[in-house]
């Protein structure tokens, strides 16, 4: 059971860069057992220890900067969460606490493990998102109201775009697959119906 | 109303509408991996739910088996990977799912194997929680790379919930030159149009040069769709399709096989269906491309020089300076493999440039097929004794060096030229410099101990 999303209110740690990658997100050496937990140690492996082998903290990563060790909302650049299509990387902020993420635009998979996992995905204008990037760099807070769909960031607002099917499910904490299995009677009348259209899929 | 091939794919597979702008989606074959697929297993298992179409979904041993030669059953290349070897072939057995094991003589990268068994197929909609699914759409399927706890749901289900994405046409018009395959198309493609330029929409490749290709140019050139942003690729199923699907296991069987190639025959995109943007390449004017920086979209030419305008972050991890001449820098190793470049016809590009010839000293050289029966087809024609005498090692099926995953890999600070997908920071370990290539490019590379031009390097004679 994932935590509904309604209204969220925290600190926000401006990382605007471009493209960053689900490996940079968590290494997969980071990947240690078959488990969606324990894995927010491994968070930005890459970026945010010294080194591949320590566990010491880089003092120039945002994450490890005051406030911003605390942040709950991350602010991005283009396609972030690219690449890999590893759910590791949402299990990872998840569990450090990001419960939001403001990107320019997302990489497609990762957007929808975020949905998956309680964590909102919202993509504004380019220059939107370098506002409120800008001013949460000097511990400027943010406030999303994802009902009402608006970001409240010290006093300036923005509205933004999300489809109907990921608020439902975030705004309900919803298991979509409790919600497919409600249409479990749909589904064997179209495979009934498709076993004669197309009986080689359904071979071997 | 006409309709994309795209179009004509969803529509096939639509069992309702799910509501909120969702459709509810068949799902013809689910494909796992032991990295990602066993804890969509595991979570299954633990909510109590079980398989809706076991006979359907397919567990394959791909990314952490260990590419040494003659591995054991449970060997990992990675510290601690064996649990995620053991735990997943327990569940698939116990789930009741087809399970290729690392011992099995299909074993192989999850999109090399399935177009071998006939898993993939022109209508055939399959997901994977494997991000390079999108390749399968060289054959005509619908298929994406999805999360692990959607790969929960499809198993569950036997279908997702799916916003149909927006659609785009790329075209490659014109032939591509010699010594240039559809990895430099893709590439050259991702660098004019960005690695955010697919922008989650379905991708339709088409035109002269695309319609050329054989089937396995056809994957790579899908393979790097998302690498490309996009929601997944697909080609236009034609004759070259179905005589390759012939016979292989899981391809419709003689009694259905005339049924099912009328039935593909209908997947193109009529002639005046709308795209929601159309993106035109001349082939032409592509040359073998190599990547740079730590973004596939950052590469250029084999024979160009670093932007003046590149980034500072990338220059700095890959230890470049702006203007550098790409085939001037000196590398330390090379890796020919991957879902990407590690079929026969790659190692065959790669062999043509190796033959006769030696790696150069201090050069680290691996070269991995794809999949058991892409090692089989290459030992049969004397490939592997090509690579082993160009001073390769030559290693067994899996991902392999495509990604770190913990132990052993390149040295921090390397250079390597690689016939892979991702130059990411870290990608092939920590602080390893990863430039993106064709086959050839990584041969001729290995060769000259700098990156090199493929083209320069004629066939050597070596029975005079």
């Amino acid at each position: 059971m994932v935590e509904p999303f309604k209204i969220h209110e925290g600190v926000a740690a401006p990382m605007m860069l471009d493209n960053v990658d689900t490996d940079q997100i968590i290494p997969s050496r980071e990947m240690k057992a078959v488990s969606r937990d324990g894995l927010s140690v491994g968070l930005f492996a890459g970026w945010r220890y010294v080194s591949a082998e320590s566990r010491e903290l880089h003092p120039d990563f945002v994450l490890n900067k005051v406030p911003f060790n605390g942040a709950s909302i991350l602010v991005v650049g283009e396609n972030f969460g690219c690449g890999s299509s590893r759910e590791h990387a949402v299990w990872a902020l998840a569990e450090f606490g990001i419960r939001a993420v403001i990107a320019k635009s997302f990489g497609a998979i990762f957007r929808d493990n975020c949905v998956r996992n309680g964590v909102l995905p919202v993509a504004l204008l380019s220059n939107d998102v370098e506002a409120i990037a800008a001013r949460t760099a000097s511990g400027v807070e943010v406030r999303i109201d994802l009902a009402g769909q608006v970001i409240d960031c010290g006093g300036d607002e923005y509205t933004f775009e999300i489809d109907a099917y990921a608020k439902r499910l975030l705004v309900g904490g919803l298991d979509p697959i409790g919600l497919t299995q409600s249409m479990s009677g749909e589904i064997s009348e179209f495979l009934s119906r498709d076993r004669e259209v197309r009986p080689w899929i359904y071979q071997g | 109303m006409a309709q994309t091939i795209f179009d004509k794919l969803w529509q096939a597979h639509r069992i309702a509408d799910a509501g909120d702008g969702a459709d509810l989606i068949a799902i013809d074959r689910v494909m796992l991996h032991e990295r990602t697929g066993g804890v969509a297993l595991k979570s299954l298992a633990e909510a109590g739910r079980s398989v809706l179409a076991p006979e359907r979904a397919f567990a394959i041993m791909d990314h952490i088996v260990s590419f040494r030669a003659g591995r054991g059953r449970d060997e990992s290349r990675s510290p601690g990977g064996e649990t995620f070897i053991t735990e997943t072939r327990a569940m698939a057995k116990a789930a009741g799912l087809h399970l290729i094991d690392t011992d099995d003589t299909r074993q192989g990268i999850v999109h090399v194997v399935a177009p071998e068994l006939g898993l993939a197929m022109p209508g055939a909609s399959i997901v994977c929680p494997d991000s390079h699914t999108c390749s399968l759409g060289a054959l005509g399927a619908l298929a994406w790379g999805i999360g692990s706890s959607e790969a929960e749901h499809a198993l569950a289900t036997g279908a997702l919930r799916v916003m149909k994405p927006a659609q785009k046409r790329v075209w490659f018009n014109g032939r591509l030159g010699a010594g240039v395959t559809a990895k430099d198309a893709a590439l050259h493609l991702i660098s004019l149009h960005g690695a955010a330029g697919g922008s989650r929409a379905a991708i339709e490749f088409a035109g002269s040069a695309v319609d050329a290709m054989d089937i396995e140019a056809r994957l790579t050139l899908c393979n790097l769709a998302v690498e490309f942003a996009a929601f997944t690729a697909v080609i236009a199923p034609d004759d070259k399709v179905f005589a390759y699907l012939r016979g292989r296991s899981y391809a419709p069987g003689n009694d259905l096989q005339a049924r099912a190639e009328a039935s593909w025959r209908n997947l193109y995109t009529d002639d005046d269906a709308v795209f929601d943007e159309e993106i035109e390449i001349d082939a032409n004017a592509i040359a073998p491309t190599v990547s740079w920086g730590t973004s596939p979209e950052e590469a250029v030419a084999v024979t160009a020089r670093v932007p003046s305008n590149a980034r500072p972050a990338a220059l700095s991890y890959m230890g470049l300076d702006a203007g550098a001449k790409l085939d001037e820098l000196p590398i330390d190793g090379v890796f020919i493999g991957s879902c990407t470049n590690g079929r026969l016809s790659d190692l065959r590009a790669a062999g043509e440039v190796l033959r006769g010839r030696r790696i150069a000293d201090g050069v680290r050289a691996i070269c991995v097929p794809g999949s058991q029966s892409v090692q089989r087809a290459a030992e049969a024609e004397g490939l592997d004794e090509v690579f082993k005498e160009a001073g390769f090692e030559w290693g067994s099926p899996g991902c392999a060096m495509c990604f770190y995953a913990g132990g052993e890999t390149f040295l921090p600070g390397s250079r390597i030229v690689s016939s892979t997908n991702r130059n990411f920071e870290g990608r092939q370990g920590p602080g390893v410099r990863t430039h993106l290539a064709s086959p050839a490019t990584v041969a001729a590379s290995a060769v000259a101990g700098r990156i090199a031009d493929a083209r320069a390097f004629a066939a050597v004679d070596t029975v005079s």
